[in-house]
């Protein structure tokens, strides 16, 4: 088990090293490295001192080595726009985008699950076909869209609900939540929605399909043989089992859910991070657009490797195989 | 896809006449149209497809020609009669185009880049899924850790990342969307193809000396095409939504390009005061052709998928 871990880290480091090396390049020797570290109103010699002070008529490789010790620091230069260091901007903006991501998840679970489950149980009802139509829609609907109509239905005609920006805060535990107010709570249901859409459609396919998978079961069929309640059957024993595939492919899910929001956060104006990689794209504030790339890199690794680590507990055949392997 | 290998009964066929001969693509249209949903996504298809191409045509201004659009006629609601005397059956956008006008020329736009990028990711993957499947060893390590690498990262992200980094235009764009695309192919066609390779008529190729390069792209290649006509349908749906997504962001194409998502972008400043109509319009032709390619790609999939055969 431990050296699962250890060999599953490895490769973790292995992964974030490779987009070091890459964003360095393609920062450094693609892009001009002057422009991303100096800002536009700058002038010439201003430039050339730039150059010098960060060591840019120096060798490559000394480049790439100063780059990574200050990268392993944690410092990726400073914002052109904001002028503080880019890393603490993406992290300060980190805990909206979270709270966004966690609540689409959440909502990904209680709406797909359920309509999910019934679809699998009953496929021939129309209500099942209705769903399983619904979901392709879901799946075919542009997310920025489907925000822009969420805003016009919700927003504009009906009033129930704000169209943009972040309700009142709580601090807790030195991270700001909109999660523990109602008005926060009214601010976070047409985005945390618009972000769950696709969710919703991939949960409902996956419970079918666990559904109809598993009711075929001989533990199902000894159940029922036993005289358990339908309800008792399905809500104990059909959903333990499919749960584990699910919330896999959630947990994996997450971080597209994280990279997704930039779409979302740009239309409901929701003050996180993919908002501000977005301005910093439209502004050329290129220390914050590294620095994006970097921790979302560093979450999906992080994210992949608990789920690997997860699952090998749940299921041992996965670290056997990968012995043997 | 209408290149069929040739089969003993068509050699035959040229001789004796033989009534109705059943190729791989007879069988396939034949399965194809008793689906009646994918053949109401195919009808929806040629559609928005001969709309696109006949843009020219049917509309009564062109987006593109300034001197047509009159700043006068901007934000008019749908079924106005706009300064130039026709009438603007979906309303005009803010600076005064046409929208039926823009949608159709948009549409042109917004399918060249899906099926453009898609054809030339599907290329460009098939290849490397061949090579890799083919050469084995470090070759098919490395090609293979760079497609993980790829599909542990969002398309979106790394989509936006490189129109970050390249700036705007039909080109880069297009750059872009093959970029996120060939992994999936790449993926897939090696899968197809290390199975195929171990099959005796690879084999028999081989000894009758034929070389790498004819093994692999004349014997081993057509039996890996199912599973890729699979993905193009998918994949070229997603990348008009894709393509869509970035231009409304800003990131994508430019505004002298007026692709769907431009169109929808430039309408959401206008929602805010009650012009629905100058996003929804777009936003629905955008709806409805990736709705009828993803309708045709769930039964292609159906038809193709061999552990579905009866």
């Amino acid at each position: 088990m431990l050296a699962f871990i250890i060999r599953r880290i490895g490769q973790a480091m292995l992964v974030i090293g490779v987009m070091v090396v890459i964003v360095f390049f393609g920062v450094n020797v693609i892009g001009d490295p002057v422009w991303m570290l100096i800002s536009p109103e700058m002038d010439q010699s201003a430039v050339e001192a730039t150059k010098i002070a960060l060591g840019l008529d120096k060798p490559i490789w000394e480049q790439f080595v100063y780059f990574v010790g200050n990268a392993l620091q944690g410092d990726m230069g400073r914002s052109f726009v904001h002028g503080e260091p880019a890393i603490k901007l993406i992290l300060s903006r980190m805990p909206a985008t979270m709270e966004l991501a966690l609540v689409a998840l959440f909502m990904a679970i209680l709406i797909g699950m359920p309509l999910g489950v019934y679809a699998g149980l009953k496929p021939e009802t129309r209500l099942a076909k209705a769903i399983m139509a619904v979901s392709i829609l879901g799946f075919s609907l542009p997310t920025f869209w489907v925000g822009l109509m969420l805003i016009m239905f919700f927003s504009i005609m009906l009033g129930w609900l704000p169209a943009t920006g972040r309700g009142d805060t709580v601090r807790v535990l030195g991270i700001e939540t909109s999660l523990l107010s109602l008005n926060g709570w009214t601010y976070i249901a047409l985005p945390a929605l618009n972000l769950a859409l696709l969710k919703i459609s991939l949960v409902i396919r996956l419970a079918r399909a666990g559904v109809r998978e598993a009711a075929l079961m001989d533990y199902v069929k000894f159940a029922r043989a036993k005289g358990l309640s339908q309800r008792r059957i399905v809500g104990v024993h059909i959903l333990k089992n499919i749960m584990i595939p699910i919330v896999t492919v959630l947990g994996l899910e997450f971080g597209s859910l994280v990279a997704f929001s930039v779409v979302t956060e740009t239309i409901f104006a929701w003050p996180g991070m993919g908002k501000l990689l977005l301005e910093a794209i439209q502004r050329l504030d290129r220390p914050v657009i590294v620095a994006y790339v970097m921790v979302v890199v560093v979450l999906f690794v992080v994210i992949n490797l608990v789920v690997d680590v997860l699952y090998s507990v749940l299921d041992p055949r996965v670290r056997l195989t990968e012995a043997k392997a | 896809m209408t290149d069929t290998p040739i089969s003993p009964a068509m050699l035959a066929g040229a001789a004796a006449p033989v009534p109705k001969e059943e190729t791989p693509f007879t069988r396939f249209r034949k399965a194809f149209f008793e689906d009646k949903v994918a053949v109401a996504g195919l009808i929806l298809f040629s559609i928005i497809v001969a709309l696109a191409l006949l843009a020219p045509l049917i509309t009564p201004q062109n987006p593109y020609d300034l001197r047509s659009v009159d700043l006068m006629d901007s934000r008019l609601k749908p079924g106005s009669v706009a300064g130039e005397g026709f009438t603007t059956w979906l309303g005009t956008d803010g600076v005064g185009r046409d929208l039926y006008s823009g949608i159709l020329y948009g549409l042109r736009i917004s399918l060249m880049v899906g099926f453009l990028s898609g054809l030339i990711a599907a290329s460009i993957g098939m290849a490397v899924g061949l090579i890799a499947a083919y050469a084995g060893g470090r070759v098919e390590t490395i090609l293979m850790r760079i497609v993980d690498l790829q599909l542990s990262l969002p398309a979106v992200l790394i989509a936006l990342i490189l129109v970050a980094a390249l700036g705007k235009g039909v080109d880069k764009i297009i750059f872009a969307l093959v970029v996120v695309q060939w992994a999936y192919y790449a993926r897939t066609v090696r899968g197809n193809a290390l199975v195929e390779r171990r099959k005796e008529y690879v084999e028999a190729a081989q000894s009758l000396g034929l070389s790498n390069a004819r093994v692999v792209f004349r014997h081993i290649m057509p039996n890996c095409l199912a599973p890729v006509i699979v993905i193009v349908t998918v994949q070229t749906a997603h990348a008009i939504a894709l393509e869509a997504t970035l231009s409304f962001l800003g990131v994508g194409l430019p505004q002298t390009e007026p692709s769907l998502g431009v169109l929808i972008a430039n309408g959401f400043q206008y929602m805010l005061s009650g012009s629905y109509w100058i996003s929804f319009f777009p936003g629905l032709a955008l709806l409805l052709t990736i709705v009828s390619i993803n309708l045709m790609g769930d039964r292609i999939r159906d038809v193709l998928n061999p552990r579905l055969e009866k």
